[in-house]
């Protein structure tokens, strides 16, 4: 009878106690950093806090190669088979909350008010997704090559000029010590090519579209600006002064720190490396102003909740918990990126006051300029990038601007302009 | 009559040797530079490939990137489930495309030819125009299980075994070959009384070993090589995805190339296991088929 009692007791005891367990709603999550070890880590350190913190949601996490994750989400959601919680890349999300893959964040805008613009992911007015970090592009230099250059350094507040930075390209170039003058990265292809270079033309006064309808790229990606862009870009080419499209991705690593070139148009994710790898006197130049204000792209990886998910106010939830600074901070001392708020990089080793890449939070506040915000970025980014590969090419500038727009402009009457 | 002096005969063979030889270095060499390479830490693997370097075997050299391509990627389960759906696919394959020619080309049925036709046509249409009409397809399919019945079939293995089991090239290869056989073992054993199933199992496919040889390696190459965009799509968790699909945990912001060709090393291993084991048939079947894999 005792024995008796003792059991029925201990199985209450174990009924009551597991029950909360039992009550938390898994939610599903998908992310981009398969085969990253150092991001796996944190964002698997986040769930285990959050699933610890609360009663309520429990989140389970399914991570995907980063090449072909997009892929993966947009079959998922052909096939209904969307998770609750899913990061986007930041111009690619416009296209995913239209194609109705992702609902608007249920958290109030303002609380992150501090937030770097470009981790913010605005689209027709609605917050979708929110970033733990931002990417910034800079111009590495070494402080003795400007130096034995006799270049003045050009700071955020007074950049380089357009005839200044040639002037610096050309002063490397004659120097006869650098295999290049410039690094752009032509190496790394997708992507690379509309973040980092259509802030040249930006800068040039053109664009990839128009952003003040939306409807079209005629005039800003073939106008006066966007021709003088385009014969500035392929003089870069045909002046000897960049490698071509053809570079070796291995010179892209390693050409810079190995002093093949004087300078190089790289993210804030190379920057420790570089820096390590003995590259002691190494500065962050912003972009140069070729006339129209200097800018550079922004948005990276962020949070967002399918239009799938049962339990938006779980994964919202989950989403506002992962934004605390403490998490910002870990993950830009692992991988080398811009915290999104300045509360959180000024206790990173890398974006704090004195420290090496502190530069690149300003670049990122004061420079950022996301890609187009359009579900038509995706088609446009592609196009834009084969136009830039063909005129480094030696392809005529004026004809295939126009090709491109008129590629562009066609993407966008097919899709009954993209809802705008 | 000719006879040729001992000398030419030894420049000849040198000649051919050479040829023979420059031939081999050729296609050895890209396997070569992916084995020393997965031996050498990034830095110096990047250096080397602008000179001979990159195919010797020197500075500094470890397993390092054998230890760290395992810690990036579950990489014994990717290869698990490639064999694991390569050696499924490639035996029912075999099987049931073998019943279908022997139908095509023995039995008499109305429509015979119209859907040989059809079958065949099916080659000429590219997996990617199909995928995603496959995908809502197998997305709502139902499946009786242990657990039931369920509807949808990703995230499993069958997903995908069972839609690759049957191709028209492969149903080519059984119908050109058992047209070659004499129709008079056929006759003689209908005459005696056997089943088309006897026929098809006792007479046929015993005669079969050269096709069935070409058929298995070739859909192997396919399943095991080629896997990428359709796994991509219908797989999502890691526990199903096969060895192309994890090539993309190598492609970091910065590539881990040494990760990358140690990788690349582990997961030809089995493949290169099966062309030794078969090697002599598989000769036979590229210059039987003039198909190559």
């Amino acid at each position: 009878m005792i024995k008796t009692a003792l059991v029925a007791a201990s199985s209450l005891v174990l009924a009551t106690t597991a029950l909360p367990a039992l009550a938390q709603t898994e939610l599903t999550m998908w992310y981009h950093g398969a085969g990253n070890e150092v991001e796996s880590a944190i964002i698997s350190q986040i769930i285990d806090d959050f699933n610890a913190s609360q009663s309520d949601w429990t989140v389970s996490i399914e991570s995907f190669p980063q090449e072909s994750y997009n892929d993966s989400v947009v079959a998922a959601a052909l096939a209904g088979n969307l998770p609750d919680i899913v990061d986007v890349d930041g111009p690619v999300m416009p296209n995913w909350a239209w194609a109705g893959y992702l609902q608007p964040l249920p958290i109030d805008q303002s609380k992150f008010d501090n937030f770097l613009p470009g981790t913010k992911g605005i689209w027709d007015g609605q917050l979708y997704s929110i970033g733990l970090w931002d990417a910034a592009v800079a111009l590495y230099a070494r402080q003795s090559t400007l130096d034995e250059l006799g270049l003045r350094t050009p700071t955020l507040d007074s950049p380089w000029t357009g005839e200044e930075f040639m002037a610096a390209l050309d002063a490397a170039k004659a120097s006869g010590n650098y295999e290049y003058a410039l690094d752009l990265g032509m190496a790394w292809t997708g992507e690379w090519y509309p973040y980092a270079f259509s802030p040249f033309l930006q800068s040039f006064g053109g664009d990839i579209v128009d952003r003040s309808t939306y409807k079209t790229a005629e005039g800003v990606l073939n106008g006066d600006a966007a021709i003088a862009f385009g014969e500035w870009w392929q003089n870069l080419f045909t002046g000897g002064y960049v490698p071509g499209t053809s570079q070796d991705p291995a010179d892209r690593e390693t050409g810079f720190i190995e002093g093949d070139y004087a300078f190089s148009w790289n993210g804030n994710w190379s920057g420790v490396a570089t820096i390590e790898a003995g590259v002691d006197d190494l500065v962050f130049l912003p972009a140069p102003d070729f006339g129209s204000g200097n800018v550079i792209g922004a948005a990276s990886w962020q949070f967002a909740v399918s239009t799938a998910s049962e339990h938006p106010d779980g994964a919202a939830a989950f989403i506002e918990f992962a934004t605390q600074d403490a998490y910002l901070t870990a993950f830009s001392d692992a991988l080398g990126l811009a915290p999104s708020t300045a509360s959180a990089a000024a206790a990173t080793k890398n974006y704090s006051s004195g420290g090496p890449m502190e530069v690149f939070f300003g670049l990122s506040n004061d420079q950022g300029l996301v890609r187009p915000v359009t579900p038509g970025y995706v088609v446009a980014a592609k196009v834009f990038e084969k136009a830039l590969a063909d005129i480094a090419n030696g392809a005529d500038v004026a004809d295939t601007l126009d090709a491109a727009v008129d590629e562009i402009n066609a993407d966008i009457e097919k899709n009954s302009g993209y809802g705008h | 009559m000719a006879l040729v002096a001992p000398e030419n005969t030894g420049v000849r063979l040198g000649v051919r040797y050479a040829v023979l030889l420059l031939v081999a270095v050729v296609f050895v060499f890209p396997l070569v530079f992916m084995v020393i390479s997965s031996l050498k830490p990034d830095h110096q693997l990047l250096s080397d490939t602008s000179s001979l370097r990159a195919f010797l075997p020197v500075g500094d050299i470890s397993l390092n990137n054998y230890v760290a391509a395992f810690e990036r990627a579950p990489i014994g389960r990717f290869v698990m489930n490639s064999v694991l759906v390569t050696v499924v696919t490639v035996t029912c394959s075999v099987i049931l495309c073998s019943i279908a020619a022997f139908s095509f080309v023995y039995m008499n049925w109305r429509g015979r030819d119209l859907l040989l036709s059809v079958v065949l046509a099916t080659l000429i249409i590219p997996f990617e125009t199909i995928a995603i009409p496959l995908l809502l397809l197998v997305s709502r399919l139902p499946w009786m299980g242990l657990e039931g019945v369920t509807i949808g079939w990703l995230n499993t293995y069958r997903v995908q075994i069972i839609p690759w089991i049957v191709d028209a090239l492969t149903v080519f290869l059984f119908v050109q070959y058992f047209k070659d056989l004499p129709k008079e073992l056929i006759e003689a054993a209908r005459a005696e009384g056997a089943s088309w199933w006897q026929i098809y199992r006792r007479v046929v496919m015993p005669l079969s070993g050269p096709v069935l040889a070409t058929a298995a390696i070739l859909k192997s190459l396919k399943m095991y090589n080629e896997q990428y965009l359709w796994p991509l799509i219908v797989v999502q968790d890691e526990a199903h995805r096969p060895i192309m699909v994890g090539l993309g945990y190598f492609f970091q912001l910065d590539v881990a190339w040494g990760e990358l060709m140690a990788y690349l090393s582990v997961i030809s291993v089995p493949i290169l296991a099966f062309y030794l084991i078969l090697q002599r048939a598989f000769i036979a079947s590229i210059a039987s088929t003039g198909v190559k894999g």
